[in-house]
């Protein structure tokens, strides 16, 4: 049986090593790097220090991390509001123009954003086609600054990171029972509170889902800023760029870093109790 | 539970102005979604340099770039990365899939937990991440780089679509086969393999766009004689809109645009 064994070794080991070596340990060097002193020739010193972190709480430093909480939190909102009534209504269709209309928010959420910011650009800079159109139609008579704007920037990492709300909300509303709807209608309840009560409930895992996929991520695309917002560094993504690149300041881009893995964690955590309360809530139930 | 069958036509909307109001969401959320990329697509053809005014269709945009000698090399270096660590990442994320489907080994939690970390982690630190580690280990950045880090952020998306597709199957199959005298690479050639040999292509197909189309993590990885298709976008963009980006950007995002709808169509038929 040296060959079952040999496939076994090979396909466990090879993806543990992987993982283990390019996704573990490089995010224990960040960690561990955040806590040494700066080097201004191996980039990091083994000392021991907690100096980066102070240095993060400086109220300065403090701001950039509230901003970028901000733009962030502010884009999972919009998203989850554009996109919730839009999942809901894509699990309305029949079944062939569903499947189109979902390959309609899959491809946008594989494309490029980089791609996708830039077509933006080319529609909001001053002589672009809003401001014709706008003038066209006799809104405005000269160009207005739509480009390197806090407008710009919002459509921007909204527009990026829509399809990665959507496609988790669309998941959990597809799969409900409608047949609960129907109960609840028949129980008397009105249509808003069959929302509240029953399927706000039940899409609450792919809510959680969703939101996690659209608030990590705009902490750190870092070329939204940048592009559309005329290269402000807004986000924390600017900021752990800037000390890698520009300020030669690795510990204290890791510092920042392990922060947002501090966070990124923090939601997976909440994220799988809102999942076990669902899953419980379920089983108790049915 | 069994979800009922739908009523099959958009009435299921409901009644009146309930259903305008859904259609005309849907319509608003397709059109913020694609106006943008479909006015690229237009001006890559104007004539004009100028977006506002059309003077005509033209293929000077695309001519222009297959002149341009820098562009072609990083476009050919954009496609050995994407093809090799797709490659890479598909035979070692299918083993993977097949792996946590079929045995129980210490750290398999573990292993799960990183797979998804890695999905929904901000690009940035896994960036760095890898860059620091580079450097640790005194790996020049250039073409290797890109392949470790390119292999490593497909891997996770390849397993998780095989894995999906294997979990779909009646493990009655592999007994069937074992009884049959099958060992166990005999399982996996001639059984399982097949089986999910779609969500296999769809994994790689999704591979290579990811790869194709990533920013944050090469930028951090790459070094100055390594030049890929997106950094020069990047910098290109950043010193303003030129109608070769255009002609550019709408190459890539037809490529993405057949990959995906490839993809999508190879893992559709598992639900039937």
């Amino acid at each position: 049986m040296g060959e079952s064994n040999l496939l076994k070794q090979t396909s466990i080991g090879l993806n543990m090593a992987w993982i283990f070596g390019f996704v573990l340990l490089p995010s224990l060097l960040v960690v561990a790097a955040s806590f040494m002193e700066r080097d201004p020739v191996h980039f990091v010193k083994q000392a021991f220090t907690l100096f980066h972190y102070r240095e993060l709480m400086d109220p300065v430093n403090l701001k950039i991390f509230w901003n970028s909480l901000s733009y962030s939190s502010v884009t999972t909102l919009i998203t989850l509001i554009i996109g919730y009534p839009f999942a809901w209504y894509l699990t309305r269709f029949g079944k062939s123009k569903r499947a189109l209309l979902l390959m309609m928010v899959i491809i946008p959420f594989w494309t490029s954003s980089l791609i996708r910011v830039y077509a933006l650009m080319t529609l909001m800079k001053a002589n672009g086609v809003i401001n014709f159109m706008l003038i066209k139609i006799g809104l405005i008579d000269r160009p207005i600054q739509i480009l390197y704007t806090d407008f710009a920037i919002y459509t921007g990492l909204v527009y990026s990171l829509l399809p990665f709300m959507v496609l988790p909300l669309y998941t959990v509303l597809e799969k409900m029972d409608m047949r609960l709807l129907e109960a609840a209608r028949d129980l008397g309840a009105k249509n808003l509170q069959i929302f509240w009560r029953v399927i706000l409930p039940l899409s609450l895992p792919g809510i959680a889902a969703g939101c996690i996929m659209v608030f990590l991520p705009a902490m750190g695309l870092f070329f939204i800023p940048d592009l559309l917002g005329g290269g402000k560094s807004l986000l924390v993504g600017n900021f752990i760029k800037n000390q890698f690149l520009t300020a030669g300041n690795w510990p204290f881009g890791s510092a920042a870093s392990v922060m947002l893995l501090a966070l990124m964690m923090a939601l997976m955590g909440i994220y799988l109790m809102v999942m076990n309360r669902f899953n419980q809530s379920g089983s108790a139930r049915t | 539970m069994k979800p009922l069958p739908r009523k099959t036509n958009a009435s299921a909307l409901g009644r009146g102005w309930q259903k305008w109001l859904g259609i005309s969401w849907i319509s608003g959320v397709y059109a913020f979604l694609y106006i943008p990329l479909i006015t690229l697509i237009i001006l890559s053809f104007n004539s004009s340099r100028f977006a506002t005014n059309w003077k005509g269709f033209t293929w000077k945009w695309y001519e222009k770039l297959a002149g341009n000698q820098l562009l072609l090399d990083a476009f050919f270096n954009s496609m050995l990365v994407a093809v090799a660590s797709s490659i890479i990442a598909t035979i070692i994320g299918t083993l993977g899939a097949f792996a946590v489907y079929r045995y129980r080994f210490a750290g398999r939690r573990l292993f799960f937990a990183l797979i998804h970390s890695v999905m929904m982690s901000p690009d940035i630190v896994m960036g760095i991440s890898l860059l620091m580690l580079f450097v640790l280990i005194g790996l020049d950045p250039g073409f290797t780089t890109l392949l470790l880090a390119h292999v490593t952020f497909s891997l996770p998306f390849v397993i998780v679509t095989v894995h999906a597709r294997i979990q779909g199957f009646d493990p009655m199959m592999v007994d069937a086969a074992r009884d049959l005298g099958a060992g166990e690479f005999e399982i996996f050639r001639r059984v399982i393999l097949p089986l999910i040999f779609p969500a296999v292509l769809a994994g790689w197909l999704l591979s290579f766009t990811l790869s194709l189309d990533d920013v944050i993590i090469s930028f951090f990885v790459t070094g100055p004689g390594f030049e890929i298709l997106p950094l020069k976008i990047y910098s290109m963009v950043r010193l303003g809109v030129k109608p070769e980006v255009n002609a550019l950007c709408t190459v890539l995002f037809l490529l993405t645009l057949v990959a995906v709808m490839t993809a999508h169509f190879l893992t559709k038929e598992k639900k039937k």
